[in-house]
Order: C-alpha cells, then structure tokens, then sequence
C-alpha cells in the first residue's frame, strides 16, 4: 500500500512541516517514507510545496505524476496540482481562504477552514497542525498517536505551545470525523 | 679559520637551473636562511605553485617539504595546509603572473581570512617561465612579448601594486615591499622575510613580502643591467618600505 | 541500529564525518548547500576542519593540500561548480593524493535547472578534467546508498590514492529518506599515511615533495602508467552492479541513480502486466560494469532500454560499449531539471515490444 500526498500553500503557512512531520512519524512507524521538497527559485517566490510518500516497501519515485492526496492550503495551490488527484482521491482545503468550496469529479473534497480554526485555539499559526490532523482524519494513513508523538518532538523546548499544538491537531481530525 | 659564512642547508649542493642572474636564487637563499632559524614543532611545508619558482620543489633544489599546486592557486592551499597543521610553519612562494593575476582571488581572500601563513611574492614585472609576456605588474612602456608596443594605461590599466592592496586589509599583521637590486637591499629582504616567519611562529597572522626580483632573460638586459633597471624605474613604481606592521 | 528519516545531503555530510572525513572546502550551490552548511558546526565539533572557500577553484585546491597533510578531505558541488574543479582534481589524480568529490548533479548545460538531473554523466565518467585521468564513481540511488558510498568512497580513495567521486543528484540530495548511519570511525583506526604525508619527512630523510611535473620525460611517462594500471585494476576488481529480475527477463532496463530507483518501480508495474522486466543499476559507473551485460542472456534478452536525465543521452555510450549489437537498444529520457517519470520508462517498454 503505498500513499502520496502534495502539501501546497504560500511561505510561512507551515507546508514544509506537514510534510516533514508526516515523514518523520511515518519513519517511526517503521513504514517507507519520502519527503520531497520543491526548492530553489520557485521557493522564492512566496509559494511552497512538497510530496510526502508512505508506503510498506521501498519507493520508486519520490513524485507522482498521480497523487492519492492533495492538500491544498490555498486557491492557487488547489488550482496548480487538483488534476492531479487520482479518481477515490481526496483533497483537502484550506476553506477559510477558499470562496467557494469546489467540486472536482471522483475526488472527495474536505473543507476545513483551518485558519480560522487555529484562531478560535489561540495561534493561526497552529493551522498547519489542523491540517494535519484533518489529513490524518481522513486518511488514516498513520495512528494519530504516532504523529502527535512527532508534533511534540517539534516542540520539544517548549512543552506548552506542543499540547495547544496537540490540541490543534485533534481538532483536524475532529472536523472530518 | 673562524667560519663566518656557509650556504644554509636547505639549499643542497647542486646548481640551480635558474637564468644566469634571476632573482630566485637570491630569493631563495633568503628564504632558506629564514626558514632555518625560524621552526616551529610541526615539518615546515613550502606551497610552490606553477612558475619559474616550482623548479626548486620539483628537482629538489630546497630541502624542505613541498607541495606543488596549480598556478595562482598557492594561498588556498596553504591555507588549507596551516589549518590542518597549525604547528607546522607553512610559506607559499609566488610569481607575479600566479599571484597578481590567475591567483588574485586566492591571494585576497587567504590574506582577508588572516590565516596566519607566509607569502613571499616574487615580483619581476613579467611572466617568465612562459617567456615573457604582460603580467600584471609589467611597467607602463614596458615591452612585453603580449604588448609588443609596451603596455599603455589605456588598453592595460596600471601595474597592481599588490603589497598596497594586502596592507588595505584589516588582517594581514605584516606587510612589506623589499629588493634585490644591490647587497644593502638583499639584507633588508632578508631581514622582512625573517620577520614575516616571526609573525607565523608566534601565531600573530598572516605576513606578506614582496619582492623586487630581476628577470634579465624577458627583460633583455645583462644581470648587473637587470639591477640597476629595479633601482632606476621598478622602485619608483613600486615604492620599497613596510605597508603594514601590526606586530610592533 | 534505528534508522532516522534524514535529508540526503546532511546524511552525506554525517556519513562523510563518521568515515573520518576532517576537512571539507566547498562553495555555495544548489542543491547540495545543506551539506556545506552542517558540516560548517558538525567538523569543529569532532576538530576537524571547515572552510568556506572563496570559489570552485579555491575549494579543490584546498582539499588538495588538506590531503597532501594525510586528512580524509571533501569537497562536493554540482555540474557547474565541478566543471570549476576540474584542474584541481587532475592535480589529486597525478599527485596520486586521496580525496572525496561530491557531484549533486543539476540541469544542464551551462546555468540549467537546480532540479533533478543526469547531465554530468559522460562528464565526471570520463575523467573529468584535462590530461586523461579517470576517477572512481560511485552512483548512489537512495538516501540510504548515498551515506553508504560515502563512507565506502574515503576507503577506496585511501587505498588506491586517487580522487574519488559521488554521482548522486538533486533529487537524493534533497529528498528525505530513511536512513541508517554508519558508526563513528576512531581516526586511530585510518590508514596513517606515514608513507607520503608531508607532515612528516620521508624514511631516508630526505623532504617529501607533493607534485604532479616530472621534469624528466620517461618518468612522466611513467607516471601515466602508474594511473593507468591503477584504472586497470579498477576495471578488474571494482565494478559493481544490481540486478533485479533479470533472470528470465525479455525487456531490461539500465539506469542508474535516481533514475534506477525508478526504473525499479516500473520493472515492478510491467511484472505485475506480465511483462518480464528486469533492471540492471549501475552502481558504480566508473569502473563501468561490464561484466554485468557479458552476463546477460541474449537468448532471451528481446532489448536494452537506456533509461535516464539526460537529453541528450550519456550512459547509453557506455551501455552501447557493453551490448555491442547483441541486443537492440531503445531510450527513455527526460531533461530540463524534471524528474523522469515511471510512466515514461514503462510506455519505453511497452511501444517497442
């Protein structure tokens, strides 16, 4: 069983750490994993994304031309790489920076106005976690037990900013639940 | 008899293969002389890049651990020599052309880092090993095999003054311009190279010595010629003196 | 041992310390500046030597006197930078001094793309610089293999005194993986290099000299011939290969690199047709493996599919050495910085048979 996911938003909304967080918990869970980050001048220009592969044996390519999972932290990155889901598929979306919840056809498409939903916990910046934990929700890819193990690692200084963090992430699942 | 003089030791006993009166040979005894009395605990190592200076490493014509590097490309590796063997005394030996021009880079930056090494730079305003064309310290009219006509400011810029340019530098800790074009300024020369390798030993920084050196094969003069034209037109382009002192 | 998701450059970076690398010279360059970068605070940390150099040039001349002192010493770039490189690396091949070379290969020519890429590949096989020298080459596929061949690469380097090379690319460098390092080598445990470094004078007491010019000409010559037995015996002892289910295989693919890893999915997608596709990897590309393809059963091998990251392509040179006209052989490429894709290499397969 092997599972790909582009995680795609604008600089500083933490896309980079979904993905990284996914692969480190996925390498814990003693699954195959790879992190894939797009670098170099298109990281300049404000735009951010990465492919996290999960699979139970080794992984050819790193990127798919067919992913299982998009999540799409706002419109321009939903509108770049929708096509791109494979039919059974899900994408997940930022909704609080979406007008309109779009309809793609076969895919399943989870709103979950994360900005807004990290807010209301404290700390917009936590939206990355919501996310997280909707994918997870969703998913399953990975025990929520296993990935809250790395969101506290990531916080490993500070102890409180991990629970609200925590916190954060279960709400995700909660919202697709 | 009271011995009062001997060839140092470094220099063994054969015949250089040196033009009849090039500077190297009067540089290298310098050096040599230098280099015996100033030993730090690690082997000496001397950084000869390509040259007419790389003659003595490559036919041994100095008995001290050497590595030949590339042309221009001596201070990167002495640098990295030091660093690795601080308790080593590490001296990179360097031409015109290698230092002021193909090694321009290297020179500044291993100067700029202040990694505390000596750099003896041979100036004798031309390229020799390759036969004689414009360096980039060659004097304005002179004629070159590259600048049949002599350089002009217009097309070739000025000569660099490369000891002006290492003293600019906040790291250097001495810096000097010496000759060799009578028996008065060889002592001098001698005596700046002896403080440069003072400088390494007792760790104070990077030291820098240029030399006046005659090449009287590209110049188309006689030896004693190749002198008198250093003291009449090179040093007036090139002023002699200490640019930079920090250690006193 | 746990294995730990790293990216590749810094697991290269680790593995090269572990092995007992103790100096490292580079210049910035995507997409391998992580590993100048961790190595800048991780050599200090275990007193070796870190040194940003002012260019390409000044880099592998540092390495250059680095090794002549007996360091395990590295520098790593990408195309463009070890195109800068070149003289410097003829200078550790004919002054026989060891060394480690890095090449995170990106899109080419010239300036290219940071992205993933094989461009570099007829480049650094063939010597990479003037004067007719060849350097080992190890070609890494995974995160895993790349700190393998890193730590591997210090010791071939030692024993045979020449420069040695890391092919890997932009998507291993960059990519996360699991990884399992390798243990810490003690220094005391390294080859001491009593017998050349210029740290010490030589048994008769005379001083070491360091140096790739003979002034006499039958010793040149003679020197040449010392690289170019040792090259032979590369050849003889030291080419390395994979084979995946190339036993009865009728369609067999050659890649190698991130490519390989590829090309073993989709070898993977036509069995699961079917198809019997096997894959033959590269895993060092100099000393090419030749012996691999004399192995190859051209009774029933139907044809060669050359699959790579470059346009145009280079490894199929080498796989156009070893196969002659035994088989027919076909290509599937891609170039500007975009990773090749499976389908690519499957549809290769698929419209030929």
């Amino acid at each position: 069983m092997e599972r790909s996911v582009i995680i795609a938003g604008f600089g500083g909304q933490g896309v980079m750490l979904i993905g990284k967080t996914l692969g480190y918990a996925a390498s814990h869970a003693s699954k195959e994993a790879t992190f894939y980050p797009a670098y170099g001048a298109e990281m300049r220009g404000g735009t951010a994304n990465c492919t996290v592969v999960i699979s139970d044996e080794s992984i050819g390519s790193p990127l798919k031309d067919e992913i299982s999972t998009l999540i799409a932290m706002n419109e321009p990155s939903f509108r770049r790489f929708s096509s791109a889901v494979v039919p059974g598929g899900e994408i997940l979306i930022n909704s609080s920076l979406f007008d309109t919840v779009p309809v793609v056809e076969g895919v399943k498409v989870y709103a979950v106005p994360v900005n807004d939903m990290a807010a209301e916990l404290g700390n917009i910046q936590m939206a990355n976690n919501v996310m997280l934990g909707a994918y997870i929700g969703v998913t399953g890819v990975l025990e929520p037990e296993e990935v809250e193990a790395i969101i506290r690692k990531n916080f490993a200084s500070k102890p409180a900013v991990a629970e609200k963090n925590i916190v954060a992430f279960r709400a995700g699942m909660d919202a697709v639940k | 008899m009271e011995k009062v003089y001997s060839k140092p030791s470094m220099l063994p006993d054969f015949s250089n293969g040196w033009c009849p009166g090039c500077g190297h040979s009067i540089t290298h005894k310098l050096l040599a002389q230098g280099m015996e009395k100033y030993k730090m605990s690690g082997e000496s190592i001397l950084v000869v890049p390509v040259g007419c200076g790389t003659l003595s490493t490559c036919t041994g014509w100095f008995d001290c651990n050497s590595v030949a590097t590339a042309h221009g490309r001596a201070a990167a590796t002495a640098t990295a020599i030091k660093r690795c063997c601080p308790d080593s005394l590490v001296v990179a030996y360097q031409g015109d052309g290698d230092l002021a021009s193909i090694g321009m880079a290297e020179t500044i930056h291993a100067a700029n880092r202040g990694t505390p090494i000596t750099v003896i730079f041979v100036n004798n305003n031309i390229y020799g090993m390759t036969g004689g064309q414009m360096a980039p310290t060659t004097l304005i009219g002179q004629k070159a095999t590259t600048a049949v006509y002599g350089r002009n400011l217009q097309e070739h810029g000025a000569p660099i003054r490369m000891a002006e340019l290492i003293a600019g530098l906040d790291a250097p800790v001495y810096v000097a311009r010496v000759s060799l074009h009578d028996a008065k300024h060889v002592m001098q020369a001698g005596k700046a190279i002896e403080k440069a390798l003072d400088c390494q030993v007792k760790g104070l920084g990077y030291s820098f010595i240029e030399i006046l050196s005659p090449c009287p094969t590209n110049a188309k003069l006689a030896p004693v010629d190749a002198m008198k034209h250093i003291a009449d037109e090179v040093v007036k382009v090139y002023p002699l003196g200490v640019m930079k002192n920090l250690v006193d | 041992m746990s294995k730990e998701f790293l990216k590749g450059n810094e697991a290269l970076a680790e593995a090269a310390v572990r092995a007992g690398c103790r100096f490292f010279a580079g210049y910035p360059i995507t997409p391998q500046n992580e590993v100048p970068e961790y190595l800048s605070w991780r050599l200090p940390e275990v007193g070796g030597v870190f040194i940003q150099g002012e260019s390409e040039v000044a880099s592998i001349y540092m390495v250059y006197g680095a090794a002549s002192t007996g360091r395990r010493s590295m520098t790593s770039s990408s195309g463009p930078g070890i195109s800068l490189k070149t003289e410097g690396i003829t200078y550790l091949a004919a002054a026989q001094l060891p060394a480690v070379i890095v090449d995170m290969q990106r899109g080419g020519p010239a300036i290219g793309q940071v992205t993933a890429s094989q461009q570099d590949y007829l480049f650094v096989t063939r010597g990479a610089g003037p004067g007719g020298i060849r350097c080992f080459t190890f070609a890494p596929s995974t995160v895993q293999e790349l700190v393998d061949h890193a730590y591997r690469a210090f010791d071939v380097a030692d024993e045979y005194r020449a420069p040695v090379f890391i092919l890997a690319d932009a998507v291993i460098g960059n990519m996360m993986e699991n990884v399992e390092l390798p243990p810490m080598r003690e220094l005391s445990e390294l080859p001491d290099h009593d017998d050349w470094k210029l740290t010490k004078r030589g048994e008769d007491g005379k001083a070491r000299i360091v140096q790739t010019y003979n002034p006499v000409l039958e010793d040149a010559g003679k020197a040449n011939q010392v690289l170019a037995d040792k090259y032979q015996e590369w050849e003889d002892k030291l080419q390395e290969w994979e084979e995946y289910m190339l036993d009865d295989a009728e369609y067999v693919i050659v890649a190698y690199g991130t490519t390989g890893r590829i090309a073993k999915s989709a070898v993977n997608k036509l069995r699961s047709e079917g198809i019997k596709a096997g894959l033959l990897r590269p895993v060092v590309v100099y000393p090419f493996p030749k012996k691999a393809f004399e192995k190859l059963d051209y009774s029933k091998v139907k044809f060669i599919v050359d699959a790579e990251m470059s346009i145009p392509a280079q490894l199929l040179e080498d796989v156009k050495l070893s196969v002659g006209n035994a088989a027919p052989i076909y290509t599937a490429l891609s170039s500007g910085g975009v990773l090749i894709k499976e389908s690519t290499i499957i549809n290769t397969v698929k419209e030929n048979m």
